[in-house]
């Protein structure tokens, strides 16, 4: 396999930042000027863009081709209080051959699951190149010292995991106090060590598309490698508009920094239909360089065996039904 | 197994099958609710995006005409105009049903006839014709709570010239408010575009609407204008360019007969340097290549501020490459064909224009059809007040940028123009919306946002882009003898 999603590294270093971005990722009153700086969204034209693109379609035959491209970027994930080490290994299980009938569909990017079975989901995976991500620091609210976040942060690591998904501290930003946000992530990027960072804004609770954009930058100044919309655990979760947002803050992003950033929407992404909209966006918003899963992550468990149905159909020409692909509870 | 880094997928084309459209091999007019022949000379229309003949269009000769305009005044007098207010709505409500059972049908042709893209029609044309009819047919039993009086009265027959940019929808825009008011019509859609219109003719009949009350005839300008003229066409309506207004105004003039008048005039949007940028970059782009430009009031110019202004245009000309252009039954299409030939070349000559004056001229790298009338999405940089792209109506997909310093020197720009259709004013600050709204001398006024359209707001021009409006309360008295 040509790529090895889990294992590239990309963290900011600040010495090869432009200057206005230098000078905020310094944080503080430089920090909180540029983020109140930013340029507002019009919410209307925002949401406006976001369906007229969602009702593109990429065309029947390049169907297989796009349902392999979404394929390939799943993390397939478990974040229940129920989760086992049985669980994990079925999981696991599913990562490495999601459809045994069919053994040349891809793997998945990673698995994501709480720290305390990333141990198990790395022995269950073995040598297998699909990544382990863990969920931390307070999953999923953030509620809780810095002490215990990172502690969880390293627990991860230690137990060997390849990307953290981290949380944001969203009381401490929806009261302003932007550098504390930033800190915390500066502190866990280096508990990451080696490990690849992905910072959850739970964009359901920040309440504006202003907002929003203000956690991406901040989230990227900070060091993150990518921005992720949702935890799965807060209603509205992902949404096309809000996906836009952060496909546009990695874009302008790269065009200052010439450094490549992801995003990850996360929760509600159920059917390949779902699926399909989001590659539109990103093909459009951010541009086709980040249809790859070193930039493009999809967080879901359901939408896998949907996009697996519907890669069935394409290739035997009917529809199976979800009788004919592994269920996992 | 695939790698899903080694080729991500590409749009595949994915066109609508232009069977939908159940493209007769020939049109013929509809008068006093039969379809006829007519004795003038026939004339076919064409694809734009292909220039294949599409289908034989009947032609009107003076003696269709007269009878066309008795049986309106026929239908008038004995049926349509002592109708109560909730039976003409009735007829109303059906036919903005069947617009919506037949809207699939109704976009795939008005794609075919236009050159626009397929999606738009079905997205935008298709249900804003059927929601005017809606919104009218609320309007029928309702007249006298209008505030144009206890009885306010229709004029008879109306004739009516419609244009080729939005054949269907302008067709609704003037005859859903014409009926609902108690007229009945002689409709003559425009030359280069009448299939739809002829198979609304099919609608009338369908929604058992009574003969008569609506007539559509076929032709060029020349039948348009003695259409207008006709003495027995009681209010003539003219939707088009400025200069045929006016030439029909003039001729009208002392016959005591006003006519209804939207005409054209290009769009401005003002962007101010705290505007929400992504938003702007693409209401900009959406308001000067939407329909292909074939838009009055399409904003084809906009003043930037110039403190933001170089990075503005280049975002927009990278907004503008990813316009995908050509096929127009393709639904991922975006700009379709330039509607006729003659079109094309209008537009080709104001562009090298535009080159010869000196502006700066950058052109969509995106690849044409090889046949069809495509012209790619252009936009000038550097234009400045004394330009002629800066002055006349484009009516096509070519945008100028100009600059400006402070508000008043926006103002100021933006008006600097005989029409007066519309405007689009970009910027956060609420304030300073309001206060450019309050100087701008256009018809209407978008605030962060650029061709919203709602039966239920007016929309029309003032000065030389006509003096009536559509939709809304205010677009009734176009159709009504007050």
């Amino acid at each position: 396999m040509a790529h090895s999603p889990s294992r590239t590294r990309g963290s900011a270093a600040p010495a090869r930042l432009p200057a206005e971005l230098a000078e905020a990722a310094r944080g503080g009153r430089a920090l909180e000027g540029f983020l109140r700086g930013l340029p507002g969204i019009d919410a209307v034209g925002l949401e406006q863009r976001a369906a007229a693109l969602g009702a593109r379609g990429v065309g029947k035959n390049a169907k297989p081709r796009a349902i392999d491209t979404a394929i390939g970027m799943v993390d397939l994930t478990t974040l229940e209080g129920a989760d086992t080490p049985g669980k994990v290994r079925a999981l696991a299980a599913k990562a490495r051959h999601p459809d045994p009938g069919h053994s040349a569909t891809p793997r998945v990017a990673a698995l994501c699951v709480y720290p305390d079975l990333v141990a198990e989901a790395v022995a269950a995976l073995g040598e297998v190149p699909v990544g382990v991500a863990s969920v931390a620091t307070a999953f999923p609210s953030g509620r809780s010292c810095s002490r215990a976040k990172l502690a969880e942060v390293e627990l991860a690591v230690d137990a060997g995991a390849d990307e953290v998904d981290m949380v944001i501290d969203r009381g401490a930003f929806l009261s302003g106090r932007y550098g504390e946000v930033f800190d915390e992530i500066r502190e866990v990027r280096s508990a990451c060590g080696g490990a690849h960072l992905k910072v959850i804004l739970e964009t359901g609770e920040l309440g504006t598309y202003d907002n929003v954009q203000r956690a991406s930058w901040l989230a990227l100044l900070a060091g993150a490698d990518f921005v992720k919309t949702s935890t799965g655990k807060v209603s509205p979760a992902a949404t096309l508009p809000v996906t836009h947002v952060l496909l546009r803050t990695v874009r302008e992003w790269y065009d200052r920094t010439g450094q490549w950033r992801g995003v990850k929407p996360a929760g509600g992404i159920r059917t390949t239909k779902d699926a399909l909209r989001y590659l539109v966006a990103v093909r459009e918003v951010a541009g086709p360089e980040w249809l790859t899963p070193r930039l493009f992550r999809f967080g879901a468990s359901g939408l896998l065996n949907d996009l697996l149905m519907q890669r069935r159909t394409q290739l035997d020409g009917h529809y199976g039904g979800p009788d004919h692909v592994a269920v996992d509870l | 197994m695939t790698d899903p880094d080694s080729a991500p997928w590409e749009y595949v084309p994915a066109p609508e099958s232009a069977g939908l459209a159940g493209l007769a091999s020939e049109y013929r007019l509809f008068v006093d609710g039969t379809f006829s022949a007519g004795s003038g000379e026939k004339t076919t229309s064409v694809n734009p995006a292909t220039t294949e003949e599409l289908a034989t269009v009947a032609g009107t000769a003076n003696s269709d005409m007269d009878r066309a305009v008795e049986a309106a005044s026929g239908a008038f007098r004995d049926r349509w105009g002592g109708l109560d207010g909730s039976a003409r709505a009735k007829y109303l409500f059906r036919l903005a049903r069947l617009l919506q059972e037949r809207g699939r049908e109704l976009a795939v042709l008005e794609s075919l006839d236009t050159g626009k893209p397929v999606r738009q029609a079905r997205e935008f044309d298709l249900p804003n014709a059927a929601a005017y009819f809606l919104h009218h047919a609320g309007w029928a039993d309702k007249l006298d709570y209008a505030g144009f009086g206890p009885d306010p009265a229709p004029f008879g027959v109306v004739g009516q010239v419609l244009p080729w940019n939005f054949p269907l929808l302008t067709l609704a825009q003037q005859v859903a408010p014409a009926l609902a008011c108690g007229n009945t019509v002689v409709v003559k859609p425009a030359e280069t575009t009448p299939l739809s219109a002829l198979v609304f003719a099919e609608l009338c009949q369908q929604a058992d609407l009574p003969p008569g009350v609506v007539n559509i005839l076929t032709g060029g300008a020349h039948t348009g204008e003695k259409l207008l003229s006709h003495p027995g066409v009681a209010k003539p309506a003219f939707v088009g360019s400025t200069e045929v207004g006016r030439r029909i105004r003039h001729r009208l003039a002392g016959t005591g007969r006003t006519p209804v008048l939207t005409l054209g005039g290009s769009g401005t949007n003002i962007v101010f340097a705290d505007a929400p940028v992504e938003q702007a970059v693409q209401g900009v782009v959406d308001g000067a290549f939407f329909n292909q430009g074939h838009v009055r009031g399409a904003g084809s110019r906009v003043l930037v501020e110039e403190s933001v202004a170089e990075e503005f245009v280049e975002r927009v000309c990278e907004r503008t490459a990813t316009l995908r252009v050509g096929d127009p039954l393709d639904r991922n299409t975006d700009v379709g064909a330039v509607n006729s030939a003659a079109e094309l070349d209008r537009i080709t000559r104001l562009v090298e224009t535009g080159e010869a004056e000196g502006a700066r001229r950058w052109s969509s790298p995106h690849p044409l059809p090889e046949r069809g009338y495509f012209l790619a999405p252009t936009v000038f940089s550097e234009v400045h007040q004394s330009m002629r792209l800066a002055r006349e109506e484009v009516f096509g997909p070519v945008l100028s940028v100009l600059t400006f310093r402070i508000p008043e020197e926006a103002v100021t720009k933006a008006n600097n123009t005989p029409h007066g259709l519309a405007a689009g004013v970009w910027s956060e600050k609420g304030s300073r919306t309001l206060w450019t709204a309050n100087r701008l001398r256009t018809g209407v006024v978008w605030g962060n946002t650029f061709h919203r359209f709602d039966p239920t707001a007016p929309f029309g021009g003032e000065r030389e882009s006509g003096s009536d409006r559509v939709g809304g309360r205010a677009g009734l008295e176009a159709y009504l003898d007050v």
